[in-house]
């Protein structure tokens, strides 16, 4: 470990590769997690298979770019085909199980989680797959930091993502009605909003915000019918580390999360990667609490 | 009275059928002229693919037996059949479709499952009930270590799958004229079994020829970036980088080798075929060393299938949709012909004569000599290492079966 550490002193120029590596996909995670978070707010569903969404909107990258088109167009047609999904999931699925207690929510999307990953995997088979966008590979600082195109240009097509999804929710009647129903679900009903439409739009949106995450994920890393839980559990950590409803804390738990796991690979070995994130969630989980304590939070 | 005698005759009659129904699969290792093999395999899960690679080569090998004449035994000519179950890719279900082949259908002679998990969930059942496996799967060198008499395996185990590489490494420092003490070594394993076994048999030679390890990191199962290790290895720069974590591992770090134009003289990776990564990454994946159990291309023969490539074109021939034969396949068809050969030297179907003909096999085959050690795995078959020289895989070591030579450093123009 301090070997390690002594090398990242020693060739300084390293910590940007890493740093680079980090921000570029804790973007797409950060993407991911905003979608878990508007549904767990919104709808206080937590959704177990926002992961398997994710590898949903990668296979769809991968079987396009298998009819020879170029895998970045991926990215409408996961979002218009993942829409389409979590509408159909919502009115077959979580439609029965919001407003029920939590452990309803959780074991109904544990369960589609799981049927998620047998489907992928019938289809696909349990094969690793990616998606090449043949980009360019840039060289800088003298060869000693790569940075792949298709890196700089998933992190630009995010932040425009991120960009339309705010401006929607701030601006559009739909996105209005959004926010109305999570303040009050009871009081926006007596306002005339149909808060069914609006959840089942809220889990549809969150669905194509992760088949758009994963479109860029199976540029960049690789797909597997069962990768999705990771993606999952990086969704919790960054939504509880950010809280419900906190967009710039999303944005920064997410990019905040790609470099600490870089940089903990490194350091502590690549063992250790994945640990760093679950340590992370306890350790957010323990400052949570001990905030908690000292004042006492109305619960929206 | 006739009543009485009709319900008896009924009650006697159906516990005869009940008794027959019971004693039946006793006899079920042998029916009529057909010997009855037993297998749990993947058809469904995450190990389908290979386990349906690993029951074609059961199913060829069965049908190219039968067709030739069979198996002798006492003077009679025998067939084989292979009885599956489907054990969804989980260990559990392995073990209990084990139970199940021996105790519920009296299978007596069993052909392993596909996967070191599988095979080791599935080995300690068959040796309860003293039932002889042959397996072509489960390559982890710990199947050989609990003292089962009952397992026997046709390929080479784990820990020598990137071991010829070191050897490889030593070689060419020698050449160089430098020493084999010399060369620094970056390891990248998975943290599972499998891997964790390539990973001691690559230390053990490391440190057998005093080289020195200046990356060791461990890959999480589900981790989809090794760009952390890869840092690494740009910043201490070793002579030789490798790689195991299935076919996962394989991708990743062929994408990521690319992606980071990692300039390490040698690289060498196991799952290099199954990940594809030649057609994914193309030329960045020239001079990669990638061990196989078996190539086409070597001069292996025997009777029943002729040569290596002779197998190739038969089993392409056989089955729709296999541009490469996996060498899942292969061996999985070498297992059949140990049950065979077993069976007529032991001119018996007793479990234990059979067993013990199994301990003195000695075959020369398509896949390469088999001879099992006390232990049960194939000691006659070394690891076959091939190198991706201009997008084709070519046999580079050991070197009386390369058919190429070794390219170092290995040429690649990011």
């Amino acid at each position: 470990m301090l070997d390690n550490l002594l090398i990242l002193t020693a060739v300084p120029v390293l910590n940007v590769q890493l740093l680079l590596d980090g921000l570029f996909i804790g973007a797409i995670f950060a993407l991911a997690a905003y979608g878990l978070a508007l549904v767990w707010g919104v709808m206080n569903v937590k959704n177990l298979a926002q992961g398997d969404f994710v590898m949903m909107g990668g296979y769809i990258a991968f079987v396009m770019s298998k009819m020879g088109i170029h895998p970045i167009f991926g990215l409408p047609v996961a979002i218009v085909l993942m829409f389409a999904f979590g509408w159909i999931v919502y009115r077959l699925i979580i439609s029965r199980v919001i407003g029920r207690d939590m452990f309803t929510s959780l074991l109904a999307t544990f369960g589609l989680a799981i049927l998620l990953q047998q489907v992928l995997n019938l289809i696909f088979g349990p094969e690793v797959q990616t998606a090449e966008s043949g980009f360019e590979i840039r060289s800088i600082l003298g060869g000693m930091v790569t940075v792949a195109d298709i890196k700089f240009i998933s992190f630009l097509l995010t932040a425009v993502l991120a960009a339309i999804v705010v401006t929607f929710m701030k601006f559009s009647r739909m996105g209005q009605a959004i926010r109305a129903t999570a303040q009050d679900a009871r009081a926006a009903k007596v306002m005339g909003i149909d808060t069914d439409r609006v959840y089942a739009f809220t889990y549809a949106l969150n669905a194509a915000i992760c088949g758009a995450a994963g479109v860029l994920i199976a540029m960049i890393w690789v797909l597997q019918p069962f990768f999705g839980l990771a993606y999952s559990i990086r969704c919790f950590v960054i939504v509880t580390a950010a809280g419900l409803g906190n967009l710039p804390g999303v944005i920064m738990a997410g990019l905040g999360l790609g470099a600490f796991e870089q940089f903990g690979g490194f350091i502590l070995g690549a063992e250790f990667q994945q640990a760093i994130v679950v340590g992370m969630l306890v350790l957010v989980l323990l400052i949570r609490q001990f905030q908690q304590g000292r004042q006492r939070q109305a619960v929206v | 009275m006739f009543k009485l005698f009709k319900s008896t005759a009924l009650l006697l009659s159906s516990t005869a059928v009940l008794v027959l129904g019971l004693a039946g699969p006793a006899q079920a290792k042998v029916e009529g002229d057909t010997i009855i093999l037993g297998s749990a395999i993947s058809f469904t899960g995450k190990y389908s693919t290979n386990g349906i690679h690993a029951s074609n080569g059961y199913n060829l090998a069965v049908k190219r037996i039968n067709e030739s004449g069979g198996i002798r035994v006492g003077g009679k000519s025998y067939k084989f059949k292979v009885k599956y179950y489907d054990d969804e890719s989980t260990p559990a279900r392995g073990a209990q479709l084990a139970e199940r082949l021996i105790k519920q259908d009296g299978i007596k002679y069993m052909l392993g499952p596909y996967s070191s998990g599988l095979t080791k969930a599935v080995a300690p059942v068959t040796a309860k009930y003293k039932v002889p496996m042959v397996e072509a799967e489960g390559a982890s060198r710990s199947l050989f270590t609990q003292g089962n008499k009952y397992i026997f395996a046709v390929l080479s185990t784990s820990e020598q799958y990137l071991a010829s590489a070191i050897a490889l490494a030593a070689e060419i420092a020698k050449k160089n004229g430098k020493k084999p003490q010399d060369v620094r070594v970056a390891m990248a394993f998975e943290n599972d079994p499998f891997s964790l076994d390539v990973r001691a048999g690559v230390v053990d030679d490391v440190s057998k020829y005093g080289m020195k390890i200046v990356i060791d990191d461990k890959l999480p199962r589900d981790l989809a970036d090794m760009s952390a290790t890869l840092t690494k290895v740009k910043a201490l720069k070793p002579d030789l980088l490798v790689v195991s974590g299935h076919s996962k591992g394989a991708a990743t770090a062929a994408r990521q080798i690319k992606e980071m134009q990692i300039d390490t003289p040698m690289i060498a990776m196991t799952h290099c075929e199954a990940a594809k990564i030649i057609t994914k990454f193309g030329a960045a994946t020239n001079g990669f060393l990638c061990p196989t159990q078996w190539a086409e291309t070597l001069s292996y023969k025997d009777s029943l299938f002729g040569s290596a490539a002779d197998f190739d074109r038969l089993f392409k021939a056989t089955y729709d949709g296999y541009k490469n034969v996996p060498y899942q396949a292969a061996q999985a068809a070498a297992a059949v012909m140990v049950w065979k050969d077993a069976f007529e030297r032991a001119n018996s179907f007793d479990t234990e004569k059979v067993r013990e003909a199994l301990t003195k096999t000695d075959m020369r085959t398509f896949y390469g000599n088999i001879r099992f050690s006390d232990a049960g795995n194939n000691i006659a078959k070394p690891m076959v290492l091939r190198q991706i020289q201009d997008g084709t895989l070519n046999v580079v070591a050991p070197s009386n079966w390369a058919s190429h030579k070794v390219e170092h450093p290995r040429m690649v123009n990011y």
